[in-house]
């Protein structure tokens, strides 16, 4: 067992490491970024390796503690598993720094977060996790760990608002998980084993109801976490409230690693289901009616999370196709709206810190006054739109090709809610751009703001309602303000950073696109995976090996590397 | 395979007690809830383990060995439920401080409609065409509610 095979595991035991030491030195406040940046780059560094060795030597497998596939656990890291990988450790590294800086703008360099970065990379080890995990158990465990960390993360502080949001979050995030825990054990009792690749053997063997009925239960989990209609309605309501980068983080990933569950095990476990005008009307439902709350708010934030439940409508629709492209399509989709959407609500943070409040009947002449921010906020929002040339129109035009080439009525149904969507999501954009950047502020704002009306949503700042942000909210005469608070370059910055990786999605979408294509390629075709799992490692000992592996297993390794030869 | 009976009732009356209280408008009955629910779904793994055997351990005794697999997964359920139990204990409590009852609370949404529809409003990006004043493309609201916005607990409330 070399280095590299090991390197599997560092995507997910590094940021853990890294939050024990960050609890461990709490109380300094260096030291806590220090590590958690050092961990986050060490893993992006990680990713970079795992997906070069999976795109050029296929899946990269270990099983953890040396127990065969069957009965241990194994984690995985094919195409989909490292883009994905690689996507969300950049943008986690991103906010992270987003948030050093905020932290220190609002609480000075000395002031440790104590449990905001020890928080912050069990997060990123959870989605690491899920991404990685080679059985439903273990990403079980990886939804859990995220999940756990999310608690905290969207309750930090313990403000009011916080805990009403939170609670209602933290309900239907434990009900989903209890569906979770049902569908495993169902799908243990029905099949004997946990392991995606066994899964994906053993599950065209099941009678077809049965079969389906384990798939609705784990799409109905996945569909809760992923925050698609009908089971979205507790993301709007719980993301806004919490402070920036947490929101951020939040959208960019945490129903991303829903939507990485659906492609992985509808293509692995369940490539010729039956249910896939259920999941085309779910994602035309889920694209229409989330961008129509979008329309109807008038708090950026707001509007931000419903565009976020309208486009994971997108993913769904390329998942429901279920042909390689679709797969493709909603694998670059994926990648570019964990950007896209997490690149606008740092700048949502911005705009907040900026002017102390983002509600549009508030926010006024913010072009003038921050032409950056403008400029920041514009080519992300007419990138989520899909204005060609930028990476969601190329999105959106691999998967509407997707929907063209399935053909029938249904598939062009979503074709056409996929454009009167992305329509309708430069409406919201622009309504957000026109509203707070270019109209003129200062006209009734004396007679509009009567001093007792407070925000529709308090947030914003990590801790809660006493940061600079909310302390400054109350105070209308923009041009004092506009002397006293200039754009905070420590949170300009990473915001620009990944403001330019959307860029750089567009520049480079030709090979991205090749990428994903391979990557679909590879789910498509099931047992290439089957095989770097269960037959892994090549030179299996059995007289060393703890336990024996199943006849059936040793039948198929045989079998496929005899076909490969 | 045959199924126990025993276990799939003690199953079915947890989830079924859990998913009522669950349903509950206050945060602690919903705890007590999912902790009843998620004992039910743990009888669900033993049920999902087939027969029992033996200890599984390797190379004592013969017979048939009971599945190891679904105990530690059942393990592995009930450290993750503990560990939620005790922080939603933590929320329950934290709520109860702030509001004086765990209750779990509406909606902002359907709090600020609710509102709006007691004082007979519309929502503020409603274009009103007999308005006097036209509004310009930017749709501004003059002249909306003054009252129908929710007020939020304001920051010195926050300990």
């Amino acid at each position: 067992m070399t280095f590299f095979d090991q390197l599997v595991l560092f995507p997910v035991i590094l940021p853990l490491l890294g939050a024990g030491l960050c609890l461990a030195l709490g109380q300094s406040a260096v030291a806590q970024r220090t590590i958690s940046i050092v961990v986050l780059l060490a893993v992006v560094a990680t990713s970079v390796v795992l997906l070069y060795r999976a795109d050029t030597y296929g899946p990269q497998v270990l099983n953890v503690g040396g127990w065969p596939a069957e009965i241990g656990i194994s984690l995985v890291a094919d195409r989909l598993s490292a883009l994905l990988l690689i996507t969300s450790t950049f943008v986690t590294l991103c906010v992270l720094l987003y948030s050093v800086g905020q932290g220190i703008v609002e609480f000075g360099r000395e002031t440790p977060l104590s449990v905001f970065f020890p928080t912050f990379l069990v997060l990123s080890a959870g989605v690491s996790c899920a991404f990685l995990a080679g059985d439903l158990f273990n990403l079980f465990v990886g939804f859990e760990v995220l999940l756990a960390a999310s608690f905290v993360l969207i309750t930090l502080g313990g403000t009011h608002a916080r805990v009403r949001s939170g609670t209602i979050y933290i309900i239907v995030a434990l009900a989903s998980s209890a569906l979770f825990l049902l569908a495993l054990a169902s799908v243990y009792a029905a099949t004997g084993t946990v392991n995606l690749a066994q899964l994906a053997q053993r599950m065209p063997q099941l009678p077809t109801e049965t079969a389906t009925v384990l798939q609705l239960l784990l799409l109905v989990t996945f569909g809760v976490k992923a925050a698609v209609f009908p089971l979205s309605a507790w993301l709007p309501d719980s993301y806004p409230t919490a402070p920036a980068p947490v929101t951020a983080v939040f959208a960019g990933l945490l129903t991303k690693v829903g939507i990485y569950a659906m492609i992985r095990t509808n293509s692995l476990v369940f490539p010729a289901h039956e249910i896939r005008s259920l999941l085309l009307w779910a994602s035309i439902l889920t694209m229409i009616i989330g961008i129509m709350g979008a329309i109807a708010q008038s708090d950026i934030k707001r509007i931000l999370s419903f565009t976020l439940v309208s486009h994971i409508g997108y993913m769904l629709f390329g998942i429901a196709l279920n042909s390689q492209l679709g797969f493709s399509g909603a694998i670059f989709y994926t990648i570019h709206h964990i950007t896209v959407q997490t690149t606008l609500f740092l700048i949502a943070g911005l705009i907040e810190y900026r002017a102390g409040t983002t509600n549009l009947d508030r926010v006024g002449g913010l072009a003038r006054r921050t032409p950056i921010l403008a400029v920041l906020f514009f080519v992300p929002a007419m990138n989520l739109a899909g204005i060609p040339p930028f990476s969601g129109f190329i999105g959106k035009l691999a998967l509407l090709e997707g929907g063209v080439a399935a053909g029938d009525w249904l598939a062009l149904l979503g074709v056409a809610s996929g454009v009167v969507t992305s329509l309708l999501t430069l409406y919201a954009m622009a309504k957000v751009w026109s509203r707070a950047f270019w109209q003129p502020f200062g006209e009734y704002e004396s007679e509009d703001i009567s001093d007792d009306e407070t925000q529709l949503v308090v947030g914003g700042s990590l801790h809660g309602a006493s940061g600079v942000s909310t302390s400054t909210k109350k105070e209308s005469n923009w041009d004092q303000l506009a002397e006293e608070q200039r754009l905070p370059m420590r949170m300009a910055l990473p915001t620009l950073l990944l403001a330019s990786a959307t860029v750089a999605l567009t520049v480079f979408a030709g090979p991205l696109i090749a990428l994903t294509d391979r990557a679909a390629a590879e789910i498509t075709d099931p047992n290439r995976y089957v095989h770097a799992v269960l037959c892994n490692p090549r030179n299996w000992d059995e007289s060393e090996a703890i336990l024996p592996r199943s006849k059936e297993t040793v039948h198929f390794c045989e079998q496929f590397e005899g076909v490969a030869k | 395979m045959s199924t126990n009976l025993t276990l799939i009732i003690v199953a079915g009356v947890l989830v079924g007690s859990g998913v009522t209280l669950i349903l509950e408008r206050s945060l602690t009955r919903i705890l007590v809830g999912f902790v009843l629910a998620g004992n039910g779904l743990n009888t669900m793994f033993l049920v999902a383990a087939g027969a029992s055997g033996r200890a599984p351990i390797l190379g004592q005794g013969d017979g048939p060995m009971s599945d190891p697999l679904p105990q530690a997964m059942v393990l592995t359920a009930i450290v993750i439920t503990l560990g939620t139990t005790a922080f939603g204990l933590a929320l329950a409590y934290r709520s109860w401080q702030l509001t004086g009852t765990d209750d779990v609370q509406d909606d902002l949404e359907d709090d600020l409609i609710r509102r709006r529809a007691l004082h007979d409003d519309v929502s503020s990006t409603y274009e009103d065409q007999d308005a006097t004043q036209l509004p310009d493309e930017e749709g501004f609201d003059e002249g909306g509610f003054d009252d129908g916005r929710v007020r939020d607990t304001p920051a010195e409330e926050d300990a």
